[in-house]
């Protein structure tokens, strides 16, 4: 099966989502979605991101129902330990009074992590896995099935984490300077000139919308290139051996890394929404 | 790699999980950790002022011992002196007490000799009396030699 197709097949089955969408004959799959459009889901991606979100909460909820403020246990204390450590950043940048601002941290340093991780899983296991369940399930040909397990290589994904926060943004810095001083800001800067404005409008836009599309590109970014070179490094035969080890062990930097990255922008950004000049 | 409705449905689980985080899970964890700090800065500070009080207390313990130390040196000070004082009053008393019985002892014996001695003149005078007065009672008038009696009594 895997010398009938090229290097390029390969590449290309690895990086191609399960979609899911609705056409005029019902429920179609993959190759049937090509020209759906919008209306399309990748099924993978949102089963493998929703799945770890609730391991995430599922295993701190249940350190949370058992906290004890006596000796903790184990699992209480490792908790304890990331709580602590998102509530020191937290506290270190954002210098306001907000409930939401270090569970939202919290969420996304972990929830992202956790899909980071699935990029350690070697890259052919999961698709086969699939692959198999859809030959011997439903009578498919393994190669129709795909199964992109690494949910931040999905570009949905990481913009819509960095949309979450982009609304944030701006629902607080409405909210905390009102509509007349955040339209202020927008165009009374960086020149305090009523004959600025239009630049200044253009400038501050850029600014803000930067925010959430480097966010999202660059989580997107690297995981989708280490994701990439996972499989290049796969294609290579015998010596994927001794290749594998040093980039896997790279790249659990990278995930740690980016994970804390996207945790430490969404606090320094929602920390200038609530900056009133 | 390109957008579609994923988009929607990540940000709907996106939204529900910060949510959930928000309510059910950082509040008690946080609390906790926030409640066990405070328990263990209330332990060190009550264990700082047990052990500030352990040694106002050997400090007052070890002032007291060398008070009363010292009050018992004085005691003992103050009985050795009312003992000297009292042995030397005794024995000035026993002193006064003995020259007393002494001179009482001297006095008495003066004045019996004394007495005796007058009784004894006085026995002899009139046994000088009764031996002149037979010699001479048949010569001379006791009455005009009583002169010479009177004088041979002031010699005894």
């Amino acid at each position: 099966m895997a010398s009938e197709i090229t290097t390029s097949e390969y590449i290309k089955h690895h990086l191609t989502n399960a979609t899911m969408c609705s056409t005029d004959q019902g429920i179609a799959f993959n190759k049937a979605c090509a020209d759906a459009g919008f209306w399309a889901w990748h099924v993978d991606t949102l089963a493998w991101s929703i799945g770890l979100g609730i391991l995430f909460l599922w295993l701190f909820r249940s350190a949370a129902k058992k906290a004890t403020t006596g000796v903790p246990g184990k699992w209480q204390a490792f908790v304890e330990i990331i709580i602590e450590f998102v509530n020191d950043n937290v506290r270190d940048s954002f210098h306001g009074r907000n409930n939401l601002i270090a569970p939202l941290a919290l969420t996304i340093f972990v929830w992202v992590f956790l899909m980071n991780l699935m990029d350690l899983v070697p890259v052919d296991v999961l698709p086969w896995l699939a692959g198999q369940v859809g030959y011997h399930g439903f009578g498919m040909d393994p190669h129709d099935v795909y199964m992109k397990v690494v949910p931040t290589t999905d570009l949905n994904l990481t913009l819509a984490l960095a949309l979450g926060v982009f609304f944030l943004i701006l629902f607080y810095s409405v909210k905390v300077k009102g509509f007349g001083g955040f339209t202020k800001e927008l165009t009374m800067q960086p020149f305090n000139h009523w004959a600025f404005i239009p630049v200044n409008f253009i400038l501050e836009s850029v600014t803000l919308l930067a925010r959430p599309f480097s966010l999202a590109l660059r989580l997107f970014g690297n995981l989708y290139a280490g994701e990439l070179i996972f499989i290049l490094i796969a294609t290579l035969g015998l010596w994927q051996l001794p290749l594998h080890f040093p980039w896997a062990v790279f790249h659990i930097l990278v995930i740690v890394l980016q994970a804390f990255i996207f945790m430490m922008l969404t606090i320094v950004y929602l920390s200038l929404a609530h900056e009133d000049h | 790699m390109n957008i579609n409705a994923t988009l929607i449905g990540q940000l709907i689980a996106f939204a529900v999980f910060v949510w959930f985080c928000m309510k059910y899970v950082w509040p008690p964890l946080l609390a906790a950790i926030e409640e066990r700090q405070k328990k263990i800065a209330d332990g060190l500070e009550a264990s700082d002022r047990a052990e500030k009080d352990l040694e106002l207390a050997q400090h007052k313990a070890t002032e007291q011992l060398k008070e009363a130390k010292a009050q018992a040196a004085e005691i003992i000070e103050q009985a050795k002196k009312r003992a000297n004082v009292l042995v030397d009053e005794e024995t000035q008393r026993g002193h006064a007490e003995r020259e007393k019985i002494i001179a009482q002892g001297y006095a008495e014996i003066e004045a019996e000799r004394n007495r005796a001695k007058e009784e004894l003149r006085k026995q002899v005078a009139a046994l000088a009396v009764a031996g002149a007065q037979q010699i001479l009672q048949r010569e001379i008038d006791a009455q005009a030699q009583n002169d010479i009696v009177e004088k041979l009594v002031a010699e005894l």
